[in-house]
């Protein structure tokens, strides 16, 4: 059976009518994650919070670099212990900051970056700050997965946080 | 014998008794006197913690001076893309239930205060805003993920509190029967 084009403009109307007319939060989560999210991150490279639990235990030799790629305010209040600030990931302001931390460092080394900002598919961070170390030519960056927020799926988990600048 | 280490399995028993007394006396003490973290969840139904500010527009925003209206206190952040999904309609509220005692009060969580002006610019918010910090959003139990919303009844108390992405209708339910008729 075809559809004439009438007939697909009539259901590619009625279902951007629909969509419109879910209220703000549905539509929110209906939403395609934008470009440079999260989601952009292949699961391989993707850290649940127990791997890096486990990993903050190992010696200092195979230890990661841990980086906070979010709101600096959110990291005075709670961290993962060793962590580092180094800019928010959806500013310029801030790639270069973390620019400036990696530069020197090799190539092969184990980056942890992490963000917990907000949902996954929401955060504006992580996304950003993987795809610069990787053009900076990093083989070994992991994104640490928090599907809700930091404080949902680390700090209320018992996970180790420290506070301060 | 069970519970004693052996290594002072060799104490008198009567030197044991003391010393698990004691031992026993610190641990309570130390408990009594340990700080319980706050968190959100135990701000409920206690009184919101207060805190003056300097609101976006250069007023002074004193959460205590809103006691008899029914508060909305919402920490949002302009990295935030849900936060700025409820803005529109936080406006709505607050022009529609306002007259019935409704004061949304936001809270950005912004490093730089020139991103939340902006976005105050842009959304058209018509209710205050002040910067928050870490000691603010300690002060609310840790603001470690957004959006985060608190409901303040007219006496100061915290009724609901509402994480992450909610849907909103389920927050305008909770408000309404807290605002005058």
């Amino acid at each position: 059976m075809k559809i004439g084009l009438v007939g697909r403009s009539g259901i590619t109307a009625f279902l951007v009518f629909a969509f419109l007319s879910l209220p703000a939060q549905f539509r929110a989560q209906f939403t395609p994650a934008p470009a440079g999210s999260a989601f952009s991150i292949p699961d391989a490279q993707l850290l649940k919070p127990e791997a890096l639990v486990q990993l903050l235990h190992t010696t200092n030799k195979d230890k990661p670099l841990i980086l906070q790629v979010g709101s600096h305010m959110l990291f005075a209040q709670a961290h993962i212990p060793g962590s580092e600030y180094a800019g928010l990931g959806s500013q310029p302001a801030g790639i270069e900051q973390l620019q400036n931390r990696v530069n020197t460092l090799s190539r092969k080394k184990l980056i942890v970056l992490y963000c917990g900002c907000c949902p996954w598919n929401r955060c504006p961070n992580l996304g950003p700050a993987f795809a610069k170390l990787r053009d900076m030519g990093f083989t070994n960056v992991k994104a640490l997965y928090l599907a809700n927020n930091f404080g949902a799926d680390w700090a209320d988990k018992g996970y180790p946080v420290e506070q301060g600048y | 014998m069970s519970g004693i280490p052996k290594a002072v399995g060799f104490a008198p028993r009567t030197l044991r008794r003391s010393f698990t007394a004691k031992l026993l006396l610190c641990l309570c003490v130390g408990v009594s006197t340990a700080q319980a973290p706050v968190t959100a969840t135990s701000l409920l139904h206690k009184e919101a913690p207060e805190f003056v500010r300097t609101d976006l527009k250069h007023r002074k925003l004193d959460l205590y001076a809103y006691r008899g209206k029914v508060v909305l206190l919402d920490f949002w952040a302009t990295w935030c893309s849900s936060c700025q999904l409820e803005m529109p309609r936080f406006v709505a509220w607050q022009t529609q239930y306002g007259p019935r005692g409704l004061q949304i009060i936001g809270v950005s969580m912004d490093d730089d205060p020139a991103l939340a002006r902006n976005m105050y610019e842009k959304q058209r918010l018509n209710y205050p805003v002040a910067m928050g910090d870490d000691k603010l959003g300690q002060l609310y139990g840790g603001v470690l993920g957004l959006p985060l919303a608190f409901l303040i009844d007219s006496r100061g108390k915290v009724q609901a509190q509402f994480r992450g992405e909610t849907d909103l209708k389920l927050i305008e339910e909770q408000f309404k029967p807290l605002l005058r008729p």
